[in-house]
């Protein structure tokens, strides 16, 4: 498989990553190289076989339902680029 | 995804009249009810409604770079209770997956929840449709395809800055169940009822508050219409619908402007919309419409969720008596459909009912919370949580009724009084003197004057026995109410005839 | 006196116990080394030198008494990629510009406990998406090795691989002591076989990964890289716990690592995988594992040949699962919670030009990849497909395991340390990958490797053997890995920087 210029745009769009014409093209070029790389998996045999979903055989661990965390809302924010009283700002949004 | 099958004989009374032809809807609802629950589904921090923006959230709730969730075990069970509740099945092994999109209030950049894998697998929901003119309920059951975990996002705000949105993410990966159910729902009034039933039943559980109005449970309802019986027609999901009041209004205007769409030869576009109350109309969210992929695949920082027969069962034997079964139970008690149907419709009527019958006649008990406590505290616009008059109180009239204290007609005063006013009824009757007078000797003379000042009537009552009626209620005016009736009743047949 | 800076963690702590020097002047003597070389080498992006002698003296304090931890005034380098309380962490990428966490992350809290002085930062690829550093915001890092004959300013200079290029350097270089490292398709292992040093990644869930910024979570794990065997022993008994917080981190106790220095590989069963035989494999790497085979043979293991089947798929089925982990990973830096933002007309263009100017190109590259491994219509294809060839890796090496083998000799890398910008990598990104061939098995198999300097290039350039273990079977891997060690020597760059 590989791909074109409007699937790279549409991949970058899903990615939110904006992307110039020019470099559409050769991103291109490079996804394309890459997806024929992994091309060769399509050889293995894999009936039957499940897909891995945890590579380490374990239990999962839980928690107690216990509040022991937050109110740390001045840390939650501190690195934020824009904020006010404790709010993230981001440019308007409109639904 | 699963393939639709349509398991409903399609009934007129459902249809929607139409130009050429009548019309059937056929609706399917993704309920998501948050569960309840102290800390939030894959973090520490507070479920609490209402705190500071900002406050019930962690480093894993702002997606801290590496941080990582772990899950509450109290959501699990939660969950998988909800499951039994709904007779559906549940499933020992689910996965979690990323639901991966853009969107400020949405942290991680993805939301974790269950699509291939969801811990409870398919159930079903039976709800009463009613009642008619005569009282009678129809039941019918919904199929539910699923119910799985996910993390609630956060909140934007938009009407505080002039170009910026303000994000809080309190909320921000609180535990909610999405239920979803089949296709099998043709009418508004069934999607109320099915909605109504689901949020009973959480609340009978204690898994979910069903507090629509805090947003603790909201809807999307998936519209569409079609020829009665045909074949299904392309659906419109209207999100996040917070009353049920709404959903109705909703599903009403979708319906119409379908039906309209449609008998002028256009054709429905799958969309997404947004119901707005105030104009009573649903309209497109085109900003969610662009090709929405949300690539999900199994959230890596996570384990399968796995758990063994022993747990399911031990969480079964915890499950409180459901509204299906505790309202056969109070028709076995002699309840009618009818009452019995309106007394499990929510949990907290069933708890105060059952309290008031204890030891009580159940049909009389049933008469005074339906008719009188809930008609007054309707009208009062309170919760029976809060009613001004307590189970206690409730009963406590009821005995005075039964041990011939005070008349039917008096009980109603002394509950407006205790009502408005408090107080311990066999002390407010006492203190107001409001026991019917049983003393025979007074009420015979009450009687004896009233027939020597009306020979007359007397006369006329001998023709026709039904005047006795108006002897009896002469008595009592003239008793300030206070005679026992049965006693009026008997001493003036005895004295007039017939 | 002697070079405090060359010595090992063993060395400097009988120093500390026999007060021939103290952890104050240690870390006075690192802080030097890093003033005078960092620029050349680059290997350090941030220098905390006030938080070091600060934590020195404590340590100091502390051995006075006799007390302190395993790492009690050892002075190690951070690599970018752990979160480090209020010091930049920015896995060396613009997109986190500035971002300082409020926390730490378990690995070097844990380190910190145990005493170990922070001398600062290290430089790496960008979110650990390289195996050359040249992807790092802050510039490529210089391997302090050189050709022979090239040991001068002028020489070319090589890359010291990665993403744990500074780390690599850093140890090479003396800069550190010690340095953490992370390796998701031999990020560890890697870099440490092209500068001569050992670097092990442990077991998947043996370290826990909280407050490690995240590359691929299915594979990404925390390690040491380390002047000797004996350090890296040490190091990871440190960094290794259980962690509530990190649900894949297991809850088993650390074992006592530096035990199994030194005990005896008599019967030990170390198989040969026939299919990391590569064609073109270059002729020294060849004769070095066939030297490895012989060092361990000559202490009394057993050589078993041995059969891997997948293992040519390991690489390609890597290339689909870690971007597509990477693509949603890294959807969090959106310009809203903290790091770049570059603003934009509407919510929309402000994500796309903060993540189009904050992400430099590979790791556009592997977002976009893996953004379209997992989109509609490609999941099974690619993703699914993926997993299930990972299953059958893993399946590979159990089988092997339940034949008994109790570890496996490979080589580390397929070549020495290359130039930095070089051509052919520089356009062919799979080129690039391929230096990943022999470690990237172990990653996707969840199982401990370690990289051990076995002997030089023609041109004089350190080369590594890996041993690969049965999971949380790390002190097998340090004892057969020290007889490598001993028969081989160690290897240390000649200064010329
Ligand atoms: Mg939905
Ligand atoms: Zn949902």
């Amino acid at each position: 498989m590989s791909v074109d210029t409007a699937t790279v745009k549409r991949v970058a769009k899903l990615s939110r990553i904006a992307i110039s014409d020019e470099r559409a093209e050769s991103m291109k070029a490079e996804l394309n190289t890459i997806l024929g790389f992994v091309e060769q998996l399509q050889e293995v045999d894999i009936e039957g076989v499940e897909p891995m979903t945890s590579v380490v055989d374990m239990d999962m661990r839980k928690r107690v339902d216990e509040v022991n965390d937050g109110n740390k809302a001045n840390d939650v924010t501190a690195n934020a680029p824009a904020s006010q009283n404790n709010f993230f700002m981001v440019p308007k949004v409109v639904e | 995804m699963t393939e639709l099958v349509d398991v409903r004989t399609p009934n007129p009374k459902n249809f929607f009249p139409g130009e050429d032809h009548d019309w059937e809807l056929v609706i399917g609802l993704e309920v998501h009810a948050q569960v309840t629950s102290n800390a939030k589904l894959f973090s520490g921090s507070s479920t609490k409604f209402g705190n500071a923006q900002n406050s019930n959230v962690s480093l894993v709730d702002a997606a801290m770079p590496g941080m990582l969730p772990v899950i509450n075990e109290e959501c699990v069970r939660q969950a998988v209770k909800t499951g039994l509740g709904m007779n559906a099945k549940i499933n020992k092994r689910s996965v979690f997956d990323r639901k991966n999109y853009f969107y400020p209030d949405l942290p991680q950049g993805y939301q974790i929840s269950q699509l291939y894998h969801p811990i409870v697998g398919e159930g079903e929901i039976t709800i009463q449709v009613g009642p008619d003119k005569q009282g009678n309920f129809e039941s019918v059951d919904i199929g539910v395809e699923r119910l799985h975990l996910e993390q609630d996002a956060g909140k934007s705000m938009h009407d505080q800055h002039p170009t910026m949105s303000f994000v809080d993410l309190n909320r921000s990966g609180v535990a909610l169940m999405e239920i979803v159910s089949k296709p099998d729902i043709r009418s508004i009034d069934e999607a109320k009822a099915y909605v109504t039933k689901l949020r009973s039943i959480v609340r009978y559980l204690g898994t979910c508050d069903g507090n629509m109005d805090q947003g603790s449970m909201r809807a999307d309802v998936n519209v569409s219409v079609r020829k009665p019986g045909g074949e299904f027609g392309t659906r419109c999901e209207i999100k996040n619908v917070n009353s049920i009041r709404f959903m109705g209004q909703a599903i009403e205007y979708e319906a119409k402007r379908q039906i309209d769409i449609l008998e002028e030869g256009g054709s429905i576009d799958q969309e997404t919309r947004l119901f707005d109350p105030v104009k009573g109309e649903t309209r497109s969210m085109r900003s969610k419409e662009e090709a929405h992929d949300y690539r999900y695949f199994p959230d890596p920082d996570l384990l399968p969720l796995e758990f063994d027969d022993a747990y399911i069962e031990e969480i079964r034997a915890e499950l409180p008596e459901l509204p299906d079964v505790k309202r056969t139970r109070l028709m076995g008690e002699g309840l009618s459909e009818y009452d019995a149907s309106i007394l499990v419709s929510d949990k907290s009527y069933a708890d105060y009912f059952e309290q008031v019958a204890e030891g009580r006649d159940a049909k009389i008990a049933a008469n005074w919370v339906i008719n009188d406590l809930l008609g007054a505290i309707n009208k009062a616009g309170k919760d029976i949580e809060d009613s001004p008059v307590s189970a206690e109180q409730l009963g406590g009239i009821i005995d005075l009724i039964k041990n011939d204290t005070i008349s039917g007609k008096i009980a109603k005063d002394l509950f407006e009084i205790v009502f408005n006013e408090g107080g311990d009824p066999p002390k407010i009757v006492e203190d107001r003197g409001m026991a019917q007078v049983t003393d025979t000797g007074a009420i015979e003379s009450a009687v004896d004057e009233i027939i020597a000042a009306n020979p007359d009537k007397v006369q006329q009552a001998i023709e026709k026995p039904a005047m006795i009626g108006w002897f009896v209620g002469q008595v009592m005016k003239a008793t300030g109410g206070k005679a026992n009736p049965q006693a009026v009743n008997k001493l003036l047949r005895e004295k007039i005839g017939g | 006196m002697t070079d405090l800076t060359k010595l090992t963690i063993s060395e400097l702590r009988e120093g500390f116990k026999a007060k021939s020097f103290t952890s104050l002047e240690a870390t006075n003597a690192f802080i030097d080394a890093i003033d005078t070389s960092n620029e050349t080498l680059n290997a350090y992006i941030v220098q905390t030198a006030d938080i070091a002698r600060e934590r020195a003296a404590a340590s100091d304090a502390k051995l006075a008494k006799g007390e302190g931890g395993a790492l009690e005034g050892i002075p190690v380098g951070i690599k970018d990629l752990y979160a480090t309380l209020d010091v930049h962490t920015q896995a060396c990428s613009h997109i986190l510009d500035g971002f300082q966490p409020r926390y730490e992350s378990t690995v070097t809290q844990n380190m910190f406990d145990d005493g170990a002085v922070m001398l600062g930062k290290l430089n790496m690829d960008e979110f650990a998406m390289g195996s050359s550093n040249e992807t790092s915001y802050y510039g490529p890092v210089t391997n302090p090795w050189k050709r022979v004959g090239e040991q001068t300013d002028n020489g070319t200079a090589l890359v010291p691989g990665g993403s744990s290029g500074g780390s690599a350097a850093a140890v090479a270089a003396d800069l550190c002591a010690a340095a953490t490292a992370s390796d998701t398709g031999g990020s560890i292992r890697q870099p440490a076989a092209l500068t001569g040093t050992v670097g092990i990644k442990p077991t998947y869930g043996r370290c826990s990964r909280l407050g490690m910024v995240a590359f691929a979570s299915s594979l990404d794990q925390a390690g040491p890289i380390t002047k000797d065997v004996r350090d890296s022993a040490i190091m990871l008994g440190s960094m290794a716990s259980s962690d509530p917080r990190d649900t894949t981190c297991v809850d088993m106790p650390v074992p006592d690592y530096e035990a199994a220095i030194g005990k005896s590989i008599k019967g030990m069963k170390i198989g040969i995988p026939k299919e990391y035989r590569l064609d073109g494999m270059p002729q020294e790497i060849e004769k070095l594992w066939e030297q490895g085979k012989a060092m361990l043979r000559d202490a009394g293991a057993e050589i078993v040949d041995i059969s891997l089947p997948h293992t040519k798929y390991a690489l390609p089925a890597y290339y689909i699962v870690a971007p597509a982990e990477a693509s949603s990973n890294l959807a969090r830096y959106d310009g809203v919670k903290y790091g770049l933002r570059v603003d934009g007309k509407n919510i929309e263009e402000m994500y796309e030009n903060t993540r189009a100017e904050g992400f430099g190109e590979e790791v556009k590259r592997r977002v976009m990849i893996g953004t379209y491994v997992l989109s509609a219509g490609f999941y099974d294809a690619y993703y699914t497909r993926a997993q299930k060839v990972r299953t059958l890796i893993k399946r590979d090496f159990e089988t092997v395991f339940d034949n008994g083998i109790d570890c496996i000799l490979t080589p580390a890398t397929p070549s020495a340390a290359f130039a930095i910008g070089d051509k052919e990598m520089a356009a062919d990104p799979v080129k690039m990958y391929l230096n990943d061939v022999f470690t990237v098995t172990v990653n996707m198999a969840g199982l401990p490797g370690i990289s051990v300097p076995a002997g030089l290039s023609d041109e004089g350039l350190p080369l590594g053997l890996q041993l690969i273990g049965k999971p949380f079977e790390e002190g097998t891997l340090f004892q057969a890995g020290t007889i490598i060690e001993e028969a081989a020597g160690r290897f240390n760059a000649p200064r010329w920087w």
